[in-house]
């Protein structure tokens, strides 16, 4: 590769490369190929003929009337990532690393999941592309996401259980890069959130900001202006900064990113890392250096919430980095007003949110009911609700 | 007390056992590392646990994952490393875990207590040389050593900076992957550590899959110094007398290395 190009690793203090030298050479690598094909036409035009054909690109922007005529202010669209092939946003990550990891030669690919949404988008693009995939999973969110596993293995990818620690997406993260270790030659780490080390978060971001290009595009055709307010669930926060980022210079527009209160951040029972300053603090998990839950020995702290997707001790860097500037806000929702607006939208618009997305869907009620009528929130329903079913309806008492 | 790298320089097949701090108690720990020291290692690698150690096998993970439910802090193993001093260890005491515990503890606090306590060095996986700029420079302001690994796959480029940066001795990483007993060494292992004796004076010490005799034998062929982890735990783990099987265990490898 001739490139000579760098990308910062860093946004602000937060980011870095906090790996074993063994990966050292393999982020290089895959910097430089990420470089080189970003501006390459030919990769460029294969990756959005099949964003457009297989994915399902543009998804739509819908302008949710009976929610927003219940709530009693703010006009609140919904950004249709539930309508992406496979479910959620992130088969545009996957796409694009995947199409990544065949350029770049490499026949096998490895992934962690949690809620089984970037195991199943993996599975996805490695059976389209004829690539071996590898995911791995704490066994705790095998059994709650179990409809994910089977996907995953109808789709051809090999699910391996991991029984370290936790048991969920911090481990998986664990057990994938001691793979990636291992195998560095001919593997490939198609990760899955906008964290871990650089150029992960910026190239994920990259690959998900569609997202925001498009609804802006769309909110305009729409309305003839911006939004007031753009909101997201985070986790590691790649749906977030997916929408976020074509906002960032638009300075009057509010980016709002809530993450997991679990059941409440007094019971320590959550994944909020900017809501508790006593165990969220900055420090290094799995090769960046940003927002971690911990404890007072640099201990990471295990998390819960009712979404796997957002049950994870660490924040991706650039979000620490835009609530640091003030640019973005963080705020939170508990498990249980997650679940009511999982209700809420099911019942006003005949849309099943995944838990993670309704997280997002909860904290726009709050506020668009205070803002005034012709003020316009956009909100990045990430995903669809369909693999959340057996734990809604266990928590709701409607089983059977 | 032994600087780091004279330890290599009276014999050339050095030996430095690693041992989890706080596995499977506080005080066996001790009474292993002390057994250790006394059978004949020449430098010993202490490992403070760390919730999620990614570049650890399982065997390093499960005796971590014990420390941490006794309640093991870094404060502990501070603590080890005085009182490991006070009982009149003169071997350099190298102490081997992640970066965040050692950020919560308080970095420049962190290096300054070490030596305060008597300990020679670090040993950071997940902190390569471009992320320990000033993680080296408290290192040198107490007199302290910061060690990197370097794995068979570096580039030239890298081999330079790895074995410039790396203070003490270079940790040759024998394979690629995490720490862990192997059954063969890699054969490319005689070239790979050929081809950094011509980058560097510093000694070379070989660790990740050495678990027999026989491993440490050959590895002592080619390099100054052999590193031994998981195969030490797993023995103490599986014994009814730790102490004594840590002694025993050194002591074969010693005879292998002589």
């Amino acid at each position: 590769m001739t490139n000579e190009k760098v990308l910062s690793p860093k946004f602000g203090d937060y980011g870095g490369q906090f790996v074993p030298e063994t990966l050292v050479p393999a982020l290089k690598e895959l910097e430089a190929a990420y470089l080189h094909y970003r501006d390459d036409v030919e990769f460029q035009k294969e990756f959005s003929e099949l964003m457009q054909n297989y994915v399902g690109r543009p998804t739509p922007l819908t302008y949710a009337a009976r929610l927003t005529e219940d709530c009693g202010g703010a006009k609140i669209y919904l950004k249709r990532e539930d309508l992406a092939h496979s479910g959620a946003h992130k088969i545009n990550n996957a796409l694009g690393q995947a199409l990544l990891a065949k350029r770049m030669g490499k026949k096998r690919v490895i992934a962690e999941t949690g809620a089984g949404q970037h195991g199943v988008a993996s599975a996805t693009v490695c059976a389209l592309l004829g690539l071996d995939c590898v995911v791995y999973m704490g066994t705790v969110d095998m059994a709650r996401q179990a409809p994910n596993v089977q996907r995953m293995k109808l789709l051809g990818a090999e699910v391996r259980g991991v029984e370290s620690g936790s048991k969920t997406l911090k481990d998986a993260v664990n057990e994938a890069i001691r793979d990636w270790v291992t195998n560095v030659e001919d593997t490939y780490y198609l990760l899955g959130s906008a964290l871990g080390p650089h150029p992960y978060p910026t190239m994920v971001r990259d690959f998900q900001k569609v997202i925001g290009q498009e609804a802006k595009e769309q909110i305009l055709a729409a309305e003839g202006q911006l939004p007031d307010t753009v909101i997201a669930c985070v986790g590691g926060g790649s749906n977030a900064i997916g929408i976020f980022h074509e906002f960032v210079d638009d300075e009057k527009v509010e980016l709002i990113g809530v993450e997991a209160g679990g059941t409440g951040i007094e019971s320590g029972q959550h994944a909020a890392r900017f809501a508790a300053p006593d165990v969220g603090r900055p420090g290094v998990l799995h090769g960046c250096y940003t927002f971690v839950l911990q404890d007072e020995d640099g201990q990471i702290a295990l998390t819960h919430s009712i979404s796997a997707g957002l049950d994870y001790a660490a924040i991706g860097p650039e979000h620490s980095h835009l609530r640091e500037l003030e640019r973005a806000h963080y705020t939170y929702a508990t498990d249980d007003e997650a679940l009511e607006a999982f209700q809420t939208l099911s019942r006003l618009e005949g849309i099943l949110p995944a838990l993670e997305s309704s997280h997002a869907i909860a904290e726009a009620t709050k506020r668009a009911a205070e803002m005034p009528k012709d003020s316009i929130l956009v909100v990045n329903l990430s995903g669809r609700g369909d693999k959340d079913l057996d734990t809604v309806l266990q928590v709701l008492g409607l089983e059977n | 007390m032994t600087k780091i790298a004279d330890a290599f320089g009276k014999e050339k097949n050095a030996l430095m056992p690693y041992f989890t701090i706080g596995y499977p108690d506080y005080q066996t720990s001790i009474n292993v590392i002390q057994a250790c020291v006394d059978a004949g290692a020449d430098l010993m690698e202490l490992g403070m646990p760390f919730s999620d150690p990614l570049a650890d096998g399982p065997t390093i993970q499960h005796s971590t994952q014990v420390a941490l439910e006794n309640g093991i802090t870094v404060k502990d193993c501070l603590k080890a490393v005085a009182e490991l001093r006070e009982n009149g260890v003169k071997i350099p005491l190298i102490l081997m875990g992640y970066i965040n515990p050692v950020l919560a503890y308080g970095m420049e606090k962190f290096v300054t207590d070490a030596a305060q306590a008597g300990a020679s060095g670090f040993i950071i996986p997940d902190m390569p040389p471009s992320e320990a700029k000033e993680m080296t420079e408290f290192c040198e302001k107490s007199g302290l050593d910061i060690i990197f690994l370097l794995p068979p796959n570096s580039s030239d480029e890298r081999m330079r900076v790895v074995t410039e940066l790396s203070r003490g001795f270079v940790y040759l990483v024998s394979v690629l992957g995490i720490t862990g007993e192997r059954d063969a060494l890699p054969v490319a292992l005689s070239a790979f550590v050929a081809k950094v004796r011509k980058l560097t004076q510093k000694p070379l010490a070989v660790g990740f899959g050495i678990s027999t005799p026989e491993q440490a034998a050959a590895v002592g062929e080619v390099a100054d110094g052999v590193i031994v982890g998981s195969a030490l735990i797993k023995a103490v783990g599986q014994a009814d007398d730790p102490v004594g099987a840590a002694r025993e265990f050194v002591q074969n490898l010693k005879e292998a290395l002589s």
